[in-house]
């Protein structure tokens, strides 16, 4: 097996003057695998996602990235962190700059790690309609706005959303529009791993299978692996390889989505599964 | 006689695109009507029209009345701020798509949910401190006294969304409008929540507009479903007979879509 990107190796955590949020969490991401996080609503699943992001410390254990401790404070292991791990928050909304037209805050992650370089670095072969290698480091200047607004239009495209959205402020759009711009932002510098906060909760179920359908496509051609956290079964089971579930900060069923939906041996998994909503069918 | 009358309902942006379109559908008392389409079909600008919250600079034009028990039938559209604030709250209220966007971030939860209380059904002292936790428990936070000393962004998502449930519950509303109250919990909270708002609703008399993406969520929770697309609404009918024999080519490609996951849960299962 591959060895993982990232790693929680026996996280604990708990925000300040409180209970302990998680306990003893332990799983790898590993490429080619994409991993749904599920449980209960406060069970832990953001807080371990701004664990492995490096937005909080753990207390005790350790969060891995590419087999050494996540270490955010060091330059260059930051923008390789970044480069390599994109994310979309739970409230798109409030992570989406109000100031900004929709066309700066797509290009973000672009201009942060420089384009340019970031592409340089990437192996031609994946290169794709989202984004381009032909852009090296010496390209001028005005090419690279070029490049840019080129994956920008892309990357929307890809979304669902119009090429005249980049010109908008994010107060412009519904809460769906506002939710794939955060994922058009995530996925427009080519990322190895998403880590996605209930990426399509927001959305309606045509345009979730077209999102769906995407994340699936860069996860086959891209080389991305995506770790979601949703509470939409049915998403998980189409996308993803490897399923946890967490409860109340502990990780108490886990293995591969086909064993664990089939056969789950955990009451709340069993829960979970019973009850999920389903259409009311007039064939069967 | 209907609490809610939208009749030719449009709102335009500031730059003069359509973004409703000649809406029109009532809600009488008791009723709940769900309201589907994809996303940015138009469904939270209508929400917000019927509240007359619209953002600044859209411009609107149809009507829309409420009439509620024990105040003047109001129309929405073009009335006074004045006139619209004695609505809010006890005549309609709203659980908005965004929790955090409708929490003030500097405020305790627990005071946000006792402010509807003390305002709408006067209780002080012991008796509100009391009623906002059971208004937390009701929602099934199951920590209810950490919840209301928290603020906002110290509680996750699905803990937040409840809470918006909670205040709006608390308002007693004559019609509640609920714009995807739910997206955020997972499908056990989730069932218990949506039986919740159906209890409470009955017991107490009230409408419901339920918005939701969300084909099976809506088959739960409504009895009538209005399918918006693109500003307009293309089919309108029971929500068995939308989602067994949908007529419009665009309701058939949202079931469609809908089974496709509900299929995929079924091939995962023994
Ligand atoms: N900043 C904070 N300070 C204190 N407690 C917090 C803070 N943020 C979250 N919590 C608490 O930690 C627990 C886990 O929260 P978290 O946001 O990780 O849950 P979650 O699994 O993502 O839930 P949801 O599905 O509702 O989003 C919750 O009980 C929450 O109230
Ligand atoms: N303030 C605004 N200015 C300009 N256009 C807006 C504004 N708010 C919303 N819109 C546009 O109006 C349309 C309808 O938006 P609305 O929020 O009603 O969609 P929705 O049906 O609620 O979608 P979702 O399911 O994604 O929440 C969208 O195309 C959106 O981009
Ligand atoms: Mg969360
Ligand atoms: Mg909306």
């Amino acid at each position: 097996m591959s060895d993982p990107i990232l790693e929680a190796r026996d996280v604990h955590f708990g925000y300040r003057h409180a209970a302990p949020v998680l306990a003893g969490v332990s799983f790898a991401v590993r490429p080619g695998r994409s991993m749904a996080l599920v449980g209960e609503s406060g069970a832990g699943k953001t807080t371990l996602l701004r664990l492995l992001l490096g937005l909080a410390r753990p207390g005790s254990g350790a969060i891995l990235f590419d087999g050494r401790e996540l270490d955010l404070r060091d330059r260059a292991r930051r923008l390789e962190f970044r480069r390599g791990v994109q994310t979309v928050f739970q409230d798109p909304y409030s992570s989406l700059d109000p100031r900004q037209r929709v066309s700066r805050i797509v290009a973000e992650p672009l201009r942060s790690l420089g384009l340019g370089s970031a592409v340089a670095d990437r192996d031609t072969s994946r290169s794709s309609g989202l984004g381009s290698a032909i852009v090296g480091p010496d390209v001028s200047r005005t090419d690279r706005q070029a490049e840019i607004r080129r994956r920008v239009t892309a990357a929307l495209d890809s979304v669902g959303l119009p090429a005249d959205a980049a010109d908008r402020y994010p107060h412009e759009f519904s809460g769906g529009q506002r939710q794939r711009i955060a994922i058009a932002r995530a996925i427009v510098c080519e990322p190895r791993v998403l880590l996605a906060d209930e990426p399509v909760s927001a959305l309606d179920v045509t345009t979730r299978v077209r999102i769906v359908d995407l994340l699936a496509e860069l996860t086959r051609e891209r080389g991305l692996t995506v770790v979601m956290v949703s509470h939409d079964l049915g998403v998980v089971a189409t996308l993803c390889e490897d399923i946890a579930v967490l409860e109340r900060g502990r990780i108490v069923e886990r293995g591969a989505i086909d064993t664990v939906l089939g056969s789950p041996s955990h009451p709340y998994t069993r829960r979970l599964i019973a009850s999920a909503p389903r259409l009311p069918s007039g064939r069967s | 006689m209907s609490l809610l009358t939208v009749n030719g309902l449009s709102v335009h942006s500031p730059d003069g695109r359509a973004l409703v379109r000649d809406l029109s559908f009532s809600i009488g008392p008791g009723e709940r009507l769900g309201l589907i389409g994809e996303s940015g079909s138009g469904k939270s600008l209508t929400a917000l029209a019927i509240m007359g919250l619209l953002p600044a600079g859209m411009t609107v034009s149809g009507s829309v009345v409420l009439d509620a028990p024990g105040m003047p039938a109001t129309e929405v559209v073009g009335a006074p701020s004045r006139r619209l604030d004695r609505l809010r709250g006890r005549a309609a209220t709203t659980v908005f798509q965004e929790p955090l966007t409708a929490l003030d971030p500097l405020m305790r939860v627990g005071r946000q949910v006792a402010e509807p209380l003390r305002r709408w059904r006067g209780l002080r002292g012991a008796a509100l401190r009391e009623a906002t936790l059971s208004a937390l428990t009701e929602v099934r936070l199951s920590d209810p006294e950490r919840i209301a000393r928290a603020y906002p962004h110290e509680i996750s998502g699905g803990q937040r969304q409840r809470v918006a449930i909670a205040m709006a519950l608390a308002c007693e509303p004559a019609l509640l409008i609920a714009d995807e109250p739910t997206t955020a919990l997972d499908v056990s909270v989730q069932a218990d929540v949506l039986s919740l708002l159906a209890n409470l609703i009955a017991a107490r008399g009230m409408s419901l507009l339920f918005i939701t993406h969300d084909l099976a969520v809506v088959a739960g929770v409504t009895d009538r479903v209005l399918v918006m697309r693109d500003g307009t609404a293309v089919e309108s009918g029971t929500v068995l007979d939308i989602v067994t024999a949908p007529r419009e080519p665009y309701t058939r490609d949202l079931v469609d879509s809908a089974r496709t996951f509900d299929e995929a849960l079924n091939r995962r299962k023994p």
